[in-house]
């Protein structure tokens, strides 16, 4: 993959940033652009469905029954005669929704927890640690039933519930980043200048330690997406007539010998989405590590 | 006849920016019982050169295109792989930088050296034993029974790199290459393997190939020396010829790196303090509760405007003490007066300003700059950190800044990795210099570099004190550097001052064993 020398332009402009360097650098990468652009067209998709979809979702024509791809449902029909491709659209919503949002939960929770825990050390990283273990060995079903419980069913809990799981090994991950960087001499030169203990992390310990979080993020979104399939199919999630990508997938499944399209359109939404994500990420961490990767 | 001779040996590499030639028609002969140096800086072909003759260069991207090398009348470059197999580790043995790395921390000492006694040679258990403690014992290892027992973590460096000797004799090879064996030593451990070396050599007269970046660590003991630029030879002729008459100017310019001389006594020198360390104590604790006292009871008076210069091996907490004059590690008791404040007692945003006015240069120039900030981040940080700047002005400041430190222009956008330690190190530099400190600890800043590189930074760091009247704390391993620079020495072993006084005196009429063993192992004596 191409990675430039970004000091080739060295006399244009004085002043560039890491952010500036990496958009650069991931605008060369094909892989990665037709990754991101995929998802942002998912995403575009997901926002207008109730404007474009074809049909309703909860719309059922019991007299046609399963049908196979046809001019009236392009994707076909499943056996309460529900347009697939509509439930596709509206499925789509909510398995983005939940992969995005409660990856960004994690992620935001993940870093700054592991990043203070790692940098500060001592008692303040062994309690903050303690905790992250206390969380590990709490059988995650448990504790999303007793949410669901206590408050109720509803989405936002949902989104919150399995961001709260994996936010986890993104703490551990990060914790282990920053006791490597803090140790390097330029963590200490920054140090010596004077800057704060936030300035130090915000500035040179988490740009440097965004490469193994990158490639995490892109492992937990379809991760999160498969959870909550799980999830649903428990009758912990979504409810139909309400539905999402896993939902379709596990009633594919069983059906998949008498109407395999049932299960091929939703798997390959969702294999389109993780294979972008996978693509993105890569591009991502390669156009974040300034040294360019030789191939 | 010749042990090993090569003839206009060529290698280059494929990369994607086209071949290029590591090695250039590089010829050079090894006699038994002789020693025959390869001298370059980085990147000069001369690792490259000796390893590709054995198979070692990966090909592709390497490529050998032409030449040869005659060892014991065979051509190494014209045989198969499986006969060049037999030969490696057999017949020449190799010895490398780095002996911390290369045991096996999970296996005995006995065991990995007997290793390949027993399954090339079938040799049965006692017998390996027997050969073993006595191989231990020629290289000097004190106790032989108990360090064949022994793990690696509990050897020192020094202690390693003669089990790697022994490891590389264990066959009795007839050539021996030994790859820059004591640049990661201390001067007093270097000192004794180079003795080791040459002994062996008369001893068992063995040919030895020593490939090294420095001139004077070969001149006490090569027979022949081959200088190396770009990968080509430049001189090569006995030691006196190249010591004595140096033929091409690289080769003098590689000698005059070597730094000679005293600094001239410092004129405007006042009378004033600028920093005063009272009783010094720093302490981490270990496991177990365990405390170890990295810096003992020191005490430090610095006049503005002078440099002392902190010597010591590896472990005496010369680095400790600069760190906790700086608050980068706490002190344990003492107290660190800077221009009259006591820094120790400093509050969090006194504290900040007092960082404005002492900085600190590190040794290894590839760890001490932020791999993802550009050389003008770096430099701009320090300027808008301490509002020395607006964003708006800081750019100027920055390329000022560039120049002084000897920078082009260009490279402003430029990431620390595409530079070479040299252009790093000024880098760095100039962060320091940024918030134009009174006070500036240099530790080791030029270990990590190439000797010609060396003295330019050295040279810049000498131009820079004397026009900021910078008062310096440097420290260095390296005798002939601090008695270049310092107008005081002080001399510390583990954590205890050895000896504190004038450079001259120090250096010139040591008081103490210990500095007198220090000054005697400084390498190359006899040329300069």
């Amino acid at each position: 993959m191409n990675s430039g020398a970004p000091g080739e332009r060295a006399d244009q402009a004085e002043h560039s940033s890491l952010w500036f360097d990496a958009w650069q650098r991931l605008s060369r990468n094909r892989l990665a652009l037709a990754g991101l652009c995929v998802l942002a067209f998912f995403v575009l998709v997901a926002v207008l469905t109730p404007w474009i979809a074809p049909y309703d979702y909860a719309q059922q024509d019991l007299d046609l029954g399963p049908s196979p791809p046809s001019a009236a449902h392009w994707l076909g029909t499943d056996i309460f005669g529900r347009d697939l491709l509509t439930q596709i659209m509206y499925g789509g919503r909510l398995s983005l929704a939940v992969g995005f949002i409660a990856t960004a939960v994690a992620l935001v929770i993940g870093v700054s927890w592991g990043a203070i825990a790692g940098y500060a050390g001592g008692r303040v990283d062994a309690v903050m640690m303690r905790l992250v273990d206390i969380l590990y060995a709490l059988p995650f079903m448990i504790f999303i039933v007793l949410l669901m419980v206590v408050f109720g069913r509803n989405l936002i809990l949902l989104f919150l519930a399995i961001g709260a799981v994996e936010w986890l090994t993104m703490a551990r991950i990060m914790r282990a980043q920053v006791q490597g960087l803090k140790e390097q001499e330029f963590v200490e030169a920054a140090h010596s200048l004077g800057l704060s203990p936030a300035a130090i992390v915000g500035r040179h310990i988490v740009p440097n330690a965004l490469g193994p979080i990158i490639v995490y993020t892109t492992l937990t979104i379809p991760n999160v997406m498969l959870l909550e399939a799980f999830l649903s199919f428990l009758g912990l999630g979504v409810q139909p007539p309400e539905t999402s990508w896993g939902l379709l997938i596990s009633y594919g499944a069983e059906s998949m010998e008498e109407y395999p399209w049932l299960l091929v359109f939703p798997g390959l939404a969702l294999t389109l989405t993780l294979f972008s994500l996978n693509f993105l990420g890569d591009g991502l961490r390669d156009a974040l590590d300034v040294r360019g990767r030789a191939d | 006849m010749a042990l090993l001779e090569v003839n206009n040996l060529n290698v280059s590499f494929r990369s994607r920016r086209g071949d290029v030639q590591a090695v250039r028609d590089l010829s050079f002969s090894v006699d038994t019982g002789r020693i025959t140096a390869l001298i370059g800086e980085s990147g000069s072909g001369k690792s490259v050169a000796v390893l590709s003759l054995l198979g070692l260069v990966p090909t592709p991207p390497g490529s050998i295109d032409s030449g040869s090398a005659h060892f014991d009348g065979r051509d190494l470059l014209r045989m198969r792989p499986r006969e060049l197999e037999r030969i490696r580790g057999r017949d020449i043995a190799f010895v490398f930088q780095d002996p911390m790395t290369c045991l096996n921390p999970f296996m005995t000492i006995g065991r990995q050296l007997t290793e390949p006694l027993r399954y090339h040679q079938g040799v049965d258990r006692a017998t390996a034993r027997r050969r073993g403690l006595e191989l231990l014992d020629e290289v000097g290892i004190r106790d032989p029974e108990q360090g064949f027992d022994a793990y690696p973590h509990q050897f020192s460096g020094g202690m390693r790199q003669r089990v790697m000797i022994a490891m590389a004799l264990i066959n009795e090879p007839r050539l021996l290459i030994a790859d820059e064996p004591t640049t990661a030593l201390d001067v007093t451990i270097q000192a004794q393997i180079l003795e080791l070396l040459a002994e062996l050599q008369r001893k068992r007269d063995i040919g030895i190939v020593f490939i090294s970046h420095d001139l004077a660590v070969v001149s006490d003991i090569a027979d022949t020396i081959v200088v190396m630029r770009e990968g080509e030879a430049l001189e090569a002729g006995t030691r006196e010829e190249i010591f004595q008459r140096p033929a091409h100017p690289y080769t003098r310019s590689l000698l005059a790196a070597i730094p000679t001389g005293s600094k001239p006594p410092a004129q405007q020198a006042s009378k004033q303090h600028l920093l005063i360390v009272d009783d010094l104590v720093v302490e981490f604790r270990r496991n177990r509760g365990q405390v170890l006292r990295a810096v003992d009871d020191v005490s430090i008076e610095l006049r503005r405007g002078t440099t002392l210069g902190l010597v010591g091996e590896s472990g005496s907490g010369k680095s400790t003490i600069a760190r906790a004059i700086l608050r980068l590690v706490p002190a344990a008791s003492g107290r660190v007066i800077f221009d009259g404040t006591e820094v120790t007692a400093l509050g969090k945003r006194d504290m900040k300003e007092m960082r404005r006015r002492m900085q600190i240069i590190f040794q290894d120039p590839f760890a001490s700059l932020n791999p993802r900030m550009t050389v003008y981040d770096t430099l701009a940080e320090p300027f808008l950190l301490h509002g020395l700047a607006t964003r708006r002005d800081v750019g100027g400041k920055v390329l000022k800044l560039m120049e002084e430190v000897g920078l082009a222009r260009g490279f402003a956008r430029k990431y620390p990795h595409e530079f070479s330690g040299g252009q790093r190190q000024r880098i760095a530099i100039g962060r320091a210099l940024a918030t134009r400190p009174e006070f500036i600890v240099a530790d080791e800043p030029v270990s990590a570099l190439d000797v010609t590189i060396q003295a330019q930074i050295l040279r810049l760091l000498e131009d820079l004190a004397r026009e900021y009247r910078l008062t310096t704390l440097f420290i260095s391993h390296d005798l002939a550097v601090v008695r270049q620079l310092a107008d005081e020495v002080m001399v510390l072993r583990e954590g205890k001052v050895v000896e504190y006084g004038p450079a001259g005196e120090v250096l010139g009429a040591p008081r103490e064993d210990y500095t007198r063993d220090l000054l005697a192992a400084v390498p190359g004596k006899a040329f300069t």
